[in-house]
């Protein structure tokens, strides 16, 4: 016993590193499945409150910049709306609303780690609830894992967990969206078979098999595609419409009829074959 | 006196975890090297402060770097390891006779503080990317992250540790 105490006492200082770098481990490994992290992230109270302080005094030197980005958004919905065939009656019933749009804006973005987040200004006293899709006016941006009050946090494309459903646009081949790291403007897309013709310069959007993202909603072009060891699907280079390191206003989507999806499935799933 | 040094660090550990925040995670230079230099802390820290305590510091240093950058607990990790091996480094640095009682930081020369410096830096490096990448496939990536961080880490902080130089302590 006596020696036992010794030993504790000798060796206090390792004993303590010991005991700190495995909370600090078992937080890191732990981190990696799913939806645990819920409370050590950047949406939290004091960082959020932070972060948004902080935005709130950068963002007026880039508000012209951020103007025009919108006034051209802005120009692209009015042409499609003008030239959209006139109904009679527009018909306002909410019941029907698939996809509810939340804006929003990023208060913190990282693109040079291998899993990235965004912190986003709105939380779940505004409707935001994980698993909700993020876009920006370009592109697909992520989805939102974590929310607070406040804030809430997005994994990024650039996240080597992210698997995002996409498609070859016009077509109905489906594949995943994967991140490689090397470059943050650049992302893969997975799973695509050897029969598809593809070629440079395709477009690439979300797919349909999704229940965060609405179809159709613009992901990148391909820049490069390669058929890999296995020969039997490519490997394709996808370059992003979005400048992933220079994103400010976003919109989350909320799928008002996910929760009836995935009741379906989960219904579908367990029946006996 | 002894108050006044409390004060001091606790400053610096506020100031150094918003300037590693606010600034320098954003930098991006070449699309990935973030210059860590909340790692002056642990080269500022007085040496003959509780080592336990000393330990804890550097754990909730790197934690509250994790939770403002969402890697979890990586910086804390990395920031402890360095944090224990201190000792170890500092006798390899200064001599055996660094924790004698009228050793101070001052009195070292300037190349044995650069070498303290750098090997806190290359340790922190290795252990933090080593995590981060978390598979040996990417040996090559690891070994490349780790020296040209390490390299912008180092001039960054002493470019910092010039700026605000100690004189006492």
């Amino acid at each position: 016993m006596r020696q036992i105490i010794n030993f504790i006492l000798r060796y206090k200082n390792f004993l303590l590193y010991l005991f700190l770098l495995i909370i600090s481990l078992a937080l890191t490994i732990q981190s990696h499945s799913y939806h645990r992290s819920k409370y050590f992230n950047s949406s939290n109270w004091l960082t959020g409150n932070i972060y948004e302080t902080t935005s709130n005094i950068t963002t007026y030197f880039s508000l012209g910049e951020e103007n025009k980005k919108l006034v051209e958004e802005n120009k692209r919905l009015r042409n499609l709306l003008f030239n959209q065939k006139k109904e009679d009656s527009i018909a306002l019933d909410t019941t029907n609303i698939t996809y509810r749009v939340i804006a929003s804006q990023v208060i913190k973005n990282s693109y040079s780690l291998p899993r990235n987040y965004i912190t986003i200004k709105k939380g779940s006293a505004h409707g935001i609830k994980p698993d909700m899709g993020v876009i920006s006016a370009n592109g697909i941006l992520g989805i939102v894992e974590n929310t607070s009050k406040n804030f809430a946090t997005v994994q990024s494309l650039l996240n080597t967990k992210s698997r995002i459903n996409a498609k070859i646009k016009n077509t109905n081949h489906y594949g995943s969206l994967v991140w490689d790291t090397k470059n943050y403007n650049i992302v893969q897309l997975a799973d695509i078979e050897r029969l598809v013709p593809i070629k440079i310069g395709d477009t690439i959007v979300t797919g349909a098999s999704s229940s965060i993202f609405p179809e159709n909603i613009p992901i990148g072009v391909i820049k490069n595609f390669d058929l890999n060891n296995s020969q039997s699907s490519y490997s394709i280079d996808i370059r992003l419409f979005n400048d992933m390191a220079a994103i400010k206003s976003i919109y989350v989507i909320e799928n008002t009829k996910r929760k009836e999806i995935i009741e379906l499935e989960a219904k579908t799933s367990n029946d006996p074959q | 006196m002894i108050r006044n040094s409390y004060f001091i660090n606790i400053i610096r550990f506020v100031l150094l975890i918003l300037v590693q925040v606010l600034v320098f995670n954003k930098l991006n230079f070449f699309g990935y090297i973030n210059p860590m230099v909340y790692i002056l802390f642990l080269f500022w820290y007085p040496i003959k402060e509780k080592r336990q305590l000393f330990l804890l510091l550097s754990f909730l240093l790197g934690f509250l770097i994790d939770l403002f950058s969402d890697t979890f607990a990586i910086h804390a990790a990395a920031t402890v390891t360095i944090a224990y091996l201190r000792p170890t480094i500092m006798r390899f640095c200064f001599g055996v006779n660094y924790d004698f009682q009228n050793f101070k930081q001052t009195n070292t020369t300037r190349v044995q503080q650069i070498t303290f410096l750098t090997l806190l830096i290359i340790i922190h490096h290795l252990v933090f990317y080593t995590l981060e990448i978390f598979s040996f496939e990417n040996t090559l990536l690891i070994l490349q992250k780790v020296l040209t961080v390490s390299l912008a880490t180092l001039i960054l902080c002493l470019l910092l540790s010039s700026l605000f130089s100690v004189k006492k302590e």
